[in-house]
């Protein structure tokens, strides 16, 4: 009997967050789609100057905007390193694809918490472009 | 928390969440007036990607009834809140390696295990290692090699504890 009503306070917490939270990822899910249509990913790449030094850092900045599965990012940093981008720029991509999400903010921030959602994307941008000077430094070190 | 603050807590939660989404139907709307092509292409998108949530997204809301029946603050704090030690680092790596699906489909879970004590800073060390996923390794090392491949997923598992790290430093 006891377990039976903690089954249901069970169920009842688990509909009060679906409640909330399936709104809210349906949203986000909308808007990323309306901005992939919008501004597709390669067309931005195509805008940013990839290949300059600064190639990290836009890198970040296309992979923090873009939505869709990470297959996506692999494909499109496979063009960008045989059109001239360093490692640094695709590993910089690659990473913040997965790691960042502005359009995500939304969501991350009314679930997780504004302040951890605002500051869990900053570091992870920053960490994108420090992983891509890293991978490139410890490639450099191989054979 | 009492019982009767708490549901009225999540009622009006509920209420800003289906706001937010009326607000993006009629961003939609608009954009259909106005450009009927991106819109389709939009509405096909999101079918994709709606097909690719839902199995991730029951798979989560089973864990959360699950978490909500068995799982104890107490337990949960000793594994994985701010006092788990090297073993709540280990297991929130693990889990997010092997933690499959879109990344916001484990907002709620980790939305609720959070609330009952998962410390921030291994919610973000969950999240950043989701980066390594292992069923796209071998098409990661078809585009850029095994060498690439393996210092990638390296400086993942290491980074993913340094966020965790800067955003307790940071965030808490």
């Amino acid at each position: 009997m006891e377990w039976r009503s903690k089954a249901r306070q069970a169920a009842s917490k688990t509909l009060a967050t679906l409640a909330y939270t399936v709104p809210i990822v349906l949203g986000v899910l909308a808007l990323a789609s309306l901005l992939a249509a919008a501004v597709p990913p390669r067309v931005l790449s195509e805008l940013l100057p990839m290949e300059s030094a600064l190639g990290p850092l836009f890198g970040a900045v296309l992979g923090s905007v873009a939505a869709g599965h990470p297959v996506t990012s692999y494909v499109l940093a496979g063009e960008l390193n045989a059109a001239g981008a360093s490692l640094a720029t695709t590993t910089a991509l690659i990473i913040s694809w997965v790691t960042v999400g502005i359009i995500h903010l939304p969501a991350e921030a009314a679930i997780l918490g504004t302040r951890f959602a605002i500051w869990r994307n900053a570091i992870c941008f920053v960490l994108a472009i420090a992983m891509g000077c890293a991978v490139t430094f410890l490639m450099s070190l191989g054979p | 928390m009492d019982v009767g603050r708490e549901k009225t807590n999540n009622a009006r939660q509920a209420m800003r969440a289906w706001l937010f989404l009326f607000f993006v139907a009629g961003v939609f709307a608009v954009t259909a007036l106005f450009s009927p092509a991106v819109a389709s292409r939009a509405l096909v998108s999101f079918g994709s990607l709606l097909t690719r949530i839902v199995p991730a997204l029951a798979l989560v809301f089973c864990l959360i009834f699950l978490a909500n029946l068995f799982l104890e603050r107490k337990w949960l704090a000793k594994y994985l809140g701010k006092t788990s030690g090297v073993r709540g680092w280990a297991l929130a790596v693990m889990c997010g390696i092997l933690s499959v699906g879109p990344l916001h489909a484990w907002y709620p879970l980790l939305g609720d295990l959070k609330a009952k004590g998962m410390s921030s800073a291994l919610v973000a060390t969950f999240l950043y290692a989701r980066a390594l996923k292992l069923p796209l390794l071998p098409l990661m090392v078809h585009y850029f090699g095994v060498e690439f491949t393996v210092t990638l997923s390296l400086c993942i598992i290491t980074f993913s504890v340094l966020n965790g790290l800067l955003v307790r430093r940071i965030v808490a």
